[in-house]
């Protein structure tokens, strides 16, 4: 019986996979075909979506941008046995946009059926698990550290060190807390997995519960994701069914219970201390640090935050060796990146590899430049609260330090590409409107100084600014950065100073000169 | 859309009760007060606070903060329609905007006739095929001013 592929990931869906997929049951009925429909996750290649694939004995053979108005012209091409037709790419996995990649956390991301524990397994998967148990907790922690493995939310911070702090304070109870709050316009990673590898999250989870010595984990979600959130709730209970989860970790005798939480529309829960009091049912205030999570967090107890692309990264390290995963990358940003290019570019979606590889390649090579065919003027990257680069620092090579170093966060790995119809202004005016959307309130700086930033730009875009006020935005974003009590008013200035830097002219509109002269 | 009961007092306290087992319980009793009953009434949040031993300030406190809770009912219809960057980089601020003037409404605005809710939101993770929308669900990328069109008549068919 054939298999074909039809993925359910929400990118698929949004163009049209569930009606694709209800055409090829149906057509194949009606032809007397038996086949198989699988519901995988997306390879990431959204320009491709629906991306019909078919099991052939030399491969998967895939099909682009499928409609139900195509099913007909595909079976008549014979394309259950991998046919010629002008939609076809040829082997997926030869596909060059797919085969240059580095995929190790998306290793099995769109090839797998997501809900498959066999697929799971025969694709490498629990021996991540297996040998954590193995190994021990001091075993598992060595390995984690060795990788170079950092916080893949944007931070940056060894994960190594954090699980170590972890696993050495004396408590009655830990947690493990994995950061599904993915808020960050331009990233898509984490509903990816959620949806077409939740797995992966689950055995990352269970490997840092042996580490540290948590019996428990919750996952912090989004509602604007119910269908990862659905995906990864089955999930769980089919991997606590097979005893992965559960009292008696794959026979270990060890114990680690695995919870789905999903937050209510709030951004700044992604902030970790604002997502521990949203767990524990409260409004989502940031906490002041110290005491830090690892020591205090969590209902008060030694908590491990980690982002959900560290945790799903997890399971490939112990399984393949700390070494194999370091050998990937530059200086001290080692392994890859999953880096998730948005926005107006022709080649859009998940693309991992290793660190290194410069932000022009990434928009221009991978991504193929804008979809709208006009000249790139600006990407901006890490999300809302990170800087827009121009064209002029394309040679910045995807790293930590180097992007730290041109003003500007690596983040969660967005890119968002804009054409040169962008109105800076604008954006740096929407990096305040956000920002005052979003603040949680309690620090003076986010919740005065994103409403104050937000009244400047209004001024500046209505042409009444004079150089004072741009002055005075300069020294407003050197407050809320130095003064925030969390990333969320600390970095956004990122986005207005990068926009005032770097596109000056966009900010000195009309200014009459009654304004100019205050 | 799961057809929303009038508001039943036994079954929100069902409902609150099937939750107290839970770490931090107050964040799935909420959704699933307002699955059941559209919306978050103030006799629900009254409730909520007694069943969890908070003060009805606190959960009220709480039920504001997070932008999901709606203390009134919705439109029978929501429609979610992106605002954020990777969407604005590809028009979508003009979509939306066609699609806030094709319904008639204001954002955050419900129809007169109780049919239609429409709501920005930041980021469905479609970002490398916006413009982007979720209708009840059901999610929509890649729209153009046809396609927000025909998501409007499918809307009001």
């Amino acid at each position: 019986m054939s298999r074909i592929f039809v993925p359910k990931d929400v990118a698929a869906l949004a163009v049209g996979a569930d009606c694709v997929a209800a055409a090829i049951a149906g057509e194949a009925a009606a032809r007397g075909l038996e086949i198989e429909i699988v519901r995988n996750g997306s390879r990431g290649a959204f320009f491709l979506e629906p991306l019909v694939e078919v099991e052939t004995p030399f491969g998967r053979v895939g099909y682009r941008e499928v409609t139900a108005d195509d099913v007909t012209s595909l079976f008549d091409a014979g394309f259950v046995e991998g046919g010629a037709h002008p939609q076809c790419i040829g082997k997926t996995e030869e596909f060059p946009w797919l085969a240059k990649q580095t995929r190790l956390t998306f290793a099995r991301c769109g090839i797998v059926d997501p809900l498959s524990l066999d697929d799971y397994a025969a694709h490498g998967g629990w021996k991540g698990l297996a040998r954590a148990l193995e190994l021990g907790d001091v075993g598992t922690l060595e390995e984690v550290s060795l990788s170079g493995l950092r916080g893949r939310g944007g931070a940056g911070f060894p994960t190594g060190v954090k699980w170590k702090t972890v696993a050495m304070a004396k408590a009655d109870r830990k947690y493990v807390i994995c950061n599904a709050d993915e808020g960050d316009s331009g990233t898509f990673a984490d509903r990816m997995i959620m949806e077409g590898d939740p797995f992966s999250l689950i055995e990352g989870m269970a490997i840092c519960g042996v580490a540290v010595g948590a019996e428990k984990g919750f996952v912090y979600s989004r509602s604007e994701y119910p269908h990862a959130n659905a995906a990864f709730a089955e999930a769980i209970e089919i991997a606590r069914a097979a005893g992965f989860l559960g009292q008696d970790v794959m026979g270990s005798g060890r114990r680690f219970e695995l919870e789905l939480r999903v937050g209510a529309g709030a951004y700044v829960c992604g902030e970790e201390t604002a997502l521990m009091e949203s767990i524990e049912g409260k409004r989502g205030i940031v906490r002041a640090k110290p005491p830090l999570p690892a020591i205090a967090g969590l209902f008060g107890k030694p908590t491990v935050v980690n982002n959900l692309l560290s945790l799903a990264t997890i399971p490939a390290i112990l399984a393949e060796g700390a070494q194999a995963y370091a050998d990937f990358g530059l200086g001290r940003s080692r392994g890859t990146m999953p880096i998730q290019i948005a926005g107006n570019v022709r080649f859009g979606g998940l693309y991992e590899t290793a660190f290194g590889v410069t932000l022009g390649d990434i928009v221009n090579e991978i991504g193929g430049g804008t979809a709208s065919g006009r000249p790139v003027r600006a990407a901006q990257c890490g999300g809302p609260l990170g800087a827009y680069f121009p064209v002029a620092l394309f040679d910045t090579p995807y790293d930590y330090e180097a992007f730290h170093a041109a003003g500007g966060l690596v983040g969660h790995g967005g890119v968002v590409v804009f054409d040169d119809t962008v109105d800076m202004a604008e954006q740096a005016h929407f990096a305040f409107e956000f920002g005052a959307e979003e603040s949680c309130g309690k620090c003076t700086p986010c919740r005065i100084g994103a409403v104050r930033g937000r009244e400047v730009m209004e001024k500046v875009i209505a042409g009444h600014a004079g150089a004072a006020d741009l002055e005075l935005l300069a020294d407003l974003c050197e407050t809320m950065k130095a003064g925030s009590l969390c990333a969320l008013g600390g970095f956004i200035p990122y986005p207005v100073v990068s926009a005032m830097t770097h596109f000056p002219d966009d900010f000195r509109r009309g200014a009459s000169p009654r304004a100019a002269a205050e | 859309m799961p057809a929303r009961s009038p508001w039943d007092a036994t079954r929100a306290r069902e409902i609150i009760d099937a939750h107290l087992h839970l770490e931090g319980p107050a964040l799935p009793i909420l959704h699933a007060l307002q699955e059941a009953f559209g919306h978050v009434a103030p006799e629900a949040v009254r409730m909520v606070a007694e069943a969890l031993g908070v003060s009805r300030a606190e959960m009220h406190g709480i039920v504001t903060f997070y932008q999901d809770f709606r203390e009134t009912p919705a439109g029978r219809v929501v429609v979610k329609v992106c605002r954020a960057e990777s969407c604005q980089a590809r028009g979508g601020r003009a979509i939306g905007d066609r699609i806030a003037e094709l319904l008639g409404l204001k954002w955050y605005e419900t129809s007169a006739d109780g049919r239609v809710t429409l709501e920005p939101v930041y980021c469905l993770g479609l970002c490398a095929s916006g413009p982007s929308a979720m209708v009840d669900g059901i999610p929509f990328a890649r729209l153009d001013k046809v396609g927000a069109e025909r998501l409007v008549e499918e809307i009001a068919g």
